[in-house]
């Protein structure tokens, strides 16, 4: 499966705001995949927050601007099964009743894909090179998971990582209670829910806890800090990237004090520049 | 309450965005009833021989904490009833169903049984029972009400055993209805003038199901209490079945 | 009962705060979930029985009106009576009126969220009228004077000793001095004393799990076997259950039963499955002398030809409550009315009002799980999503969501501005967060910092880092805009 492809990046408005490290770690794997990756600068946000809280204009709206931005590449790529599954599964939905666009968002979601699962299931990745000495489980993300399918991909290409040895985690199909606007609407809940989940990971020993969707990880990571957990919160693309080593976990400073190696250029403080040019491409096994 | 019928069947009507259905549909649906065509059946248990049939039934039956004792014939039932009641030290007396089915059962050979023919009532501790089928998917016995069959027998009493012919295996819950369908009663009476309620005669119809018909898979149980599963809540706590592994299969 | 689903918020954080309903629900929530896919691992047909469970449910409500005429034709043919209830004041008359004719005094009843829903207890009672639960759970509840939490396990909130205590303090002709200490005792004692009672009914009360056209019977699936003592004890047997409840044969019921106790309990089958057709035959020994079925109405048939019909394939399995995640915080109680968990979320808005249940599908984080697990496929999230919708429509959220909403939509729609925000945002709290890596306050946020710490972004977003790339080697951002 070595065509060239031309990729589109969806960033996902959370990668974009919070980490962005996320976003070029998509890039790099991408590339290395043998795609060319451009990113269409009039993206926003996929619209899922409008979506489910009912304000359908709001939602085709936006909608409409994604289905013209992302329109001629040969795929659209997102890190985060929520947003891939927002385009691909609900924008047809959102113009049932319109032909035209439904057409436009029909083949839109025929080209657009959550990252991991395209790596392996169409451009037939089944291994990475990089090294990560880790005890690591790894969180089901819901819209991935139930509306994409996504479950072995993540696990068959983290098998390869060097050095990684993946736990299963009990209940790693059940929600951590990020929900989008459901962790501000119903914080209590969201709030057990993710305290199981903590538990859960805990149980298992392991030293990280890896899933590709940065809501589920944000939530998690948040949690984790708050408990004072030891345990690192990646987003899998940094993992299979081979980046853990330019960017801290989530919800962790940099290594040593901000007072060190002060990087204004990359913005960075403290971090190695993440978002320099890729390495060289992979062969596929 | 005619209103109230016209009222909500005018409502679905509306709903759906139509008026009645035309003639032609009705038959159709009528026909759709009438066809009872089966769905998916299970592999499970269609695809074996009697013989294979029969240890599905009695594995699953098992799986569910009824007991089971194969027996050669009839003969051998009042033998199996006494060893039952004595291992499980039950006391020596049961009501048995009044079905013709069972009057060959020769109980002189076991004298200190107490037999008495006839429904449960409270006092009843053993039952005994024929029943219409026994279906493999589940181990699940299928009993209906009658004269000889009193349904009573099957939930008053504590323990519950029934007979059951190797031949009257079937291996799914659709075999057992054709079994219902093929009871029909032989002299339909008149049915009942509208507005009557339950005149006991008017259930004679031919082909009508009888008043009830019992899959009984199992022991009663309840979880209610802390998940934790207890045999005998309402129902009996023992269900027993004398399995009699005669050669010929049942009729219908 | 009256609805308290307005205070959904408030009844979810009362359940999260109860530790004898949390050690409740810890129980639960990986047992039934365990148990089923036990039991669906072993029917390799299970997947397609699903299919077909769906297209049997979406034939007979397309054809709804046909199916229930033939159903009270057979049930009539065969001596029983149908009375059509287009709420629940038309249902509870009813059966009054039923069991008035009967002279009755005691009434024992079977579980049923139908009569639940119409509050027909405390209607009997008003009336002079003994309802007895028979169900264990539905006992135990009714000793305590609260309403069911789950719609198939309804004391499935109390551990042993909150029923050993309703036990005590009811059953006072016992020795004071027994032991209650396991639910062996337990069960032993409700057996002992609700005998008696199933014995002295007048009228027995059934649900029905569903109701064949072909042969005018009703279908209950119940592993006790109290819903059978309920039915052939007394002189009169009433079945209270919903329009939606209709099958057309014999072999459609199968395929359903095939569905229903493995999705719910995961058994093979449920002790007891038991047909009724009339009241008893001539010659027979037992069984009730007056069959009635009420079908009610009290909002289904509105939910026809709609975006919400798909709800009305509902076979009230639980499968959908006992995989929620939210569910199993907070318990059935929370949601403040007969039908708790997704089922709930979607039913109860439309037989109570959005104006009262609103909050029932907006908590929700539309993880999926109800639909994967539902056996015959409703999407439970894409109706809560509806009911969402309806809610924006009618203004129904706190105003400060939405304007907050529409206003963040406003920028989605103008990327550069949106891209200048997100900018200055991430370089603002990447500063800020910059020593620990996250923040343990934030104004604005205390709904997740007052549980989570938010870790902090890296400082830049990534479109102006891209951007800053694309310049570095020599590719205009322009190119792809």
């Amino acid at each position: 499966m070595s065509e060239p492809a031309r990729v589109a990046l969806l960033v996902t408005c959370l990668v974009d705001l919070f980490r962005p490290s996320v976003g070029f770690a998509a890039v790099k794997l991408l590339e290395q995949a043998g795609c060319t990756v451009e990113v269409p600068r009039a993206q926003t946000c996929c619209g899922q927050p409008a979506y489910n809280s009912g304000d359908r204009a709001d939602a085709r709206a936006i909608a409409r601007q994604i289905i013209a931005a992302f329109a001629g590449y040969d795929y659209v790529v997102a890190p985060s099964g929520s947003c891939a599954g927002m385009v691909k599964l609900h924008y047809p939905e959102l113009f049932a009743d319109e032909p035209t666009t439904l057409a436009k968002a029909q083949e839109l979601a025929s080209r657009t894909h959550e990252l991991v699962s395209f790596l392996v299931d169409v451009r037939g990745l089944d291994r990475v090179t990089a090294q990560w000495p880790r005890r690591a489980t790894y969180h089901d993300g819901c819209s991935g998971l139930r509306e994409l399918g996504v479950k072995q991909q993540p696990r068959a290409l983290l098998a390869s990582v060097d050095g990684l040895t993946l736990t299963e985690l009990p209940g790693a199909e059940v929600c951590c209670g990020f929900g989008g606007t459901f962790c501000i609407k119903y914080p209590e809940i969201s709030d057990k829910m993710v305290t199981d989940k903590a538990a859960d990971i805990a149980a298992t020993g392991a030293d990280a806890v890896l899933a590709g969707d940065l809501g589920c990880l944000l939530n998690i990571a948040g949690k984790l800090s708050r408990r004072g957990s030891n345990v690192e919160v990646r987003h899998i693309a940094e993992v299979l990237a081979d980046m853990t080593a330019d960017v801290p976990p989530i919800g962790r400073p940099a290594a040593g004090a901000p007072s060190t190696r002060h990087s204004r250029e990359s913005g960075n403080p403290g971090t190695r520049d993440f978002a320099a040019s890729p390495g060289p491409p992979l062969s596929r096994g | 309450m005619s209103a109230a019928r016209d009222d909500i069947l005018g409502g679905i009507r509306r709903a759906l965005w139509r008026g009645s259905l035309p003639p032609d549909k009705t038959a159709e649906l009528t026909g759709r009833i009438a066809a009872h065509r089966r769905n998916l059946v299970p592999a499970r248990a269609a695809a074996l021989d009697p013989a294979a049939r029969a240890d599905l039934f009695v594995a699953m039956a098992e799986e569910v904490q009824t007991s089971v004792a194969r027996v050669a014939s009839d003969a051998d039932i009042p033998a199996e009833v006494a060893r039952y009641l004595a291992a499980e030290n039950l006391p020596a007396e049961l009501v048995v169903a009044p079905d013709p089915g069972l009057d060959a059962i020769p109980w002189e050979l076991r004298p200190l049984l107490q037999i008495h023919r006839g429904r449960a009532e409270a006092q009843d501790a053993v039952s005994l029972t024929p029943c219409l089928a026994g279906i493999a998917e589940t181990g699940t016995l299928m009993l209906a009400s009658g004269a000889g069959t009193p349904t009573t027998l099957n939930f008053l009493p504590d323990t519950h055993i029934v007979v059951l012919h190797a031949g009257q295996i079937v291996a799914s819950y659709e075999d057992g209805w054709d079994l219902l369908r093929a009871r029909a009663s032989p002299t339909p009476a008149p049915p009942p003038r509208a507005g009557e309620g339950g005149s006991p005669q008017s259930g004679d119809r031919v082909g009508a199901l009888p008043r009830t018909v019992n899959l009984i898979t199992g022991p009663s149980r309840t979880g209610d209490i802390e998940q934790r599963i207890q045999l005998g809540a309402h129902g009996p706590r023992r269900l027993h079945i004398v399995l009699v592994d005669d050669a010929p299969p049942a009729k219908g | 009962m009256q609805p308290t689903s307005h205070s959904f918020p408030a009844n979810a954080r009362a359940g999260l705060a109860d530790p004898v309903l949390q050690t409740a629900l810890g129980l639960a929530r990986t047992g039934f979930p365990q148990r089923r896919q036990e039991a669906i691992a072993r029917l390799p047909e299970f997947e397609e029985l699903r299919d077909e469970g769906r297209a049997i449910k979406d034939h007979v409500l397309a054809y709804l009106d046909f199916y229930l005429e033939r159903y009270e034709q057979n049930v009539t043919a065969s001596g029983g009576r149908v009375h059509w209830a287009r709420n629940a004041e038309e249902a509870r008359a009813a059966i009054l009126d039923i069991c008035r004719a009967a002279n009755a005094t005691i009434v024992t009843k079977g579980k049923s969220m139908v009569a639940e829903e119409i509050a027909l207890n405390d209607h009997l009672e008003a009336n002079g009228i003994t309802p007895v639960e028979t169900d264990l759970g539905e006992y135990i509840i009714q000793l305590r004077h609260e309403p069911p939490s789950h719609i198939i396990a309804p004391a499935i909130h109390l551990m042993k000793e909150q029923v050993a205590d309703a036990f005590r303090a009811a059953h006072t002709e016992l020795d004071p001095a027994r032991t209650l200490t396991d639910p062996r005792a337990l069960c032993d004692e409700a057996r002992t004393v609700l005998r008696p009672r199933f014995l002295a009914a007048d009228v027995g009360i059934t649900g029905a799990n569903f109701l064949v056209a072909e042969t005018g019977s009703s279908i209950i699936v119940t592993n006790e076997g109290n819903g059978d003592l309920t039915q052939i004890l007394p002189r009169v047997h009433i079945v209270i259950t919903g329009i939606e409840k209709i099958v057309p044969t014999l072999e459609d019921a199968a395929t359903l039963l095939r569905l229903l106790a493995r999705s719910a309990t995961g058994q093979e089958f449920s002790s007891y499955t038991t047909l009724s057709t009339g009241p008893r035959r001539a010659g027979d020994l037992d069984g009730p002398e007056e069959y009635h079925v009420v079908l009610l109405d009290n909002g289904r048939s509105a939910l026809l030809g709609g975006e919400f019909q798909d709800m009305l394939r509902c076979l009230r399995c639980a499968a959908c409550l006992n995989h929620c995640p939210v569910y199993a915080a907070v318990g059935g109680h929370a949601y403040g009315w007969v039908y708790p968990g997704p089922m709930g979320a979607v039913l109860t808005p439309a037989l109570v009002g959005v104006h009262e249940a609103g909050h029932l599908p907006n908590a929700s984080t539309f993880c999926g799980r109800c639909e994967s697990v539902c056996p015959v496929k409703i999407p439970l999230p894409k109706i809560m999503r509806h009911w969402r919708e309806r809610e924006f429509a009618q203004r129904l959220s706190p105003p400060v969501y939405r304007t907050g909403l529409r206003l963040w939509a406003w920028v989605a729609r103008q990327p550069p501005l949106y891209h200048a925000l997100a900018g200055i945002a991430s370089r603002v709290l990447g500063w800020a967060g910059l020593y620990r890596g996250r923040f343990r306050s934030l104004p604005l946020a205390q709904g997740w910092t007052a549980v989570r710490d938010l870790p902090a972004p890296q400082g830049r977003s990534f479109h102006s880092l891209w951007a800053e790339q694309q310049r570095r080697i020599g590719k205009s951002p322009r190119a792809q805009s």
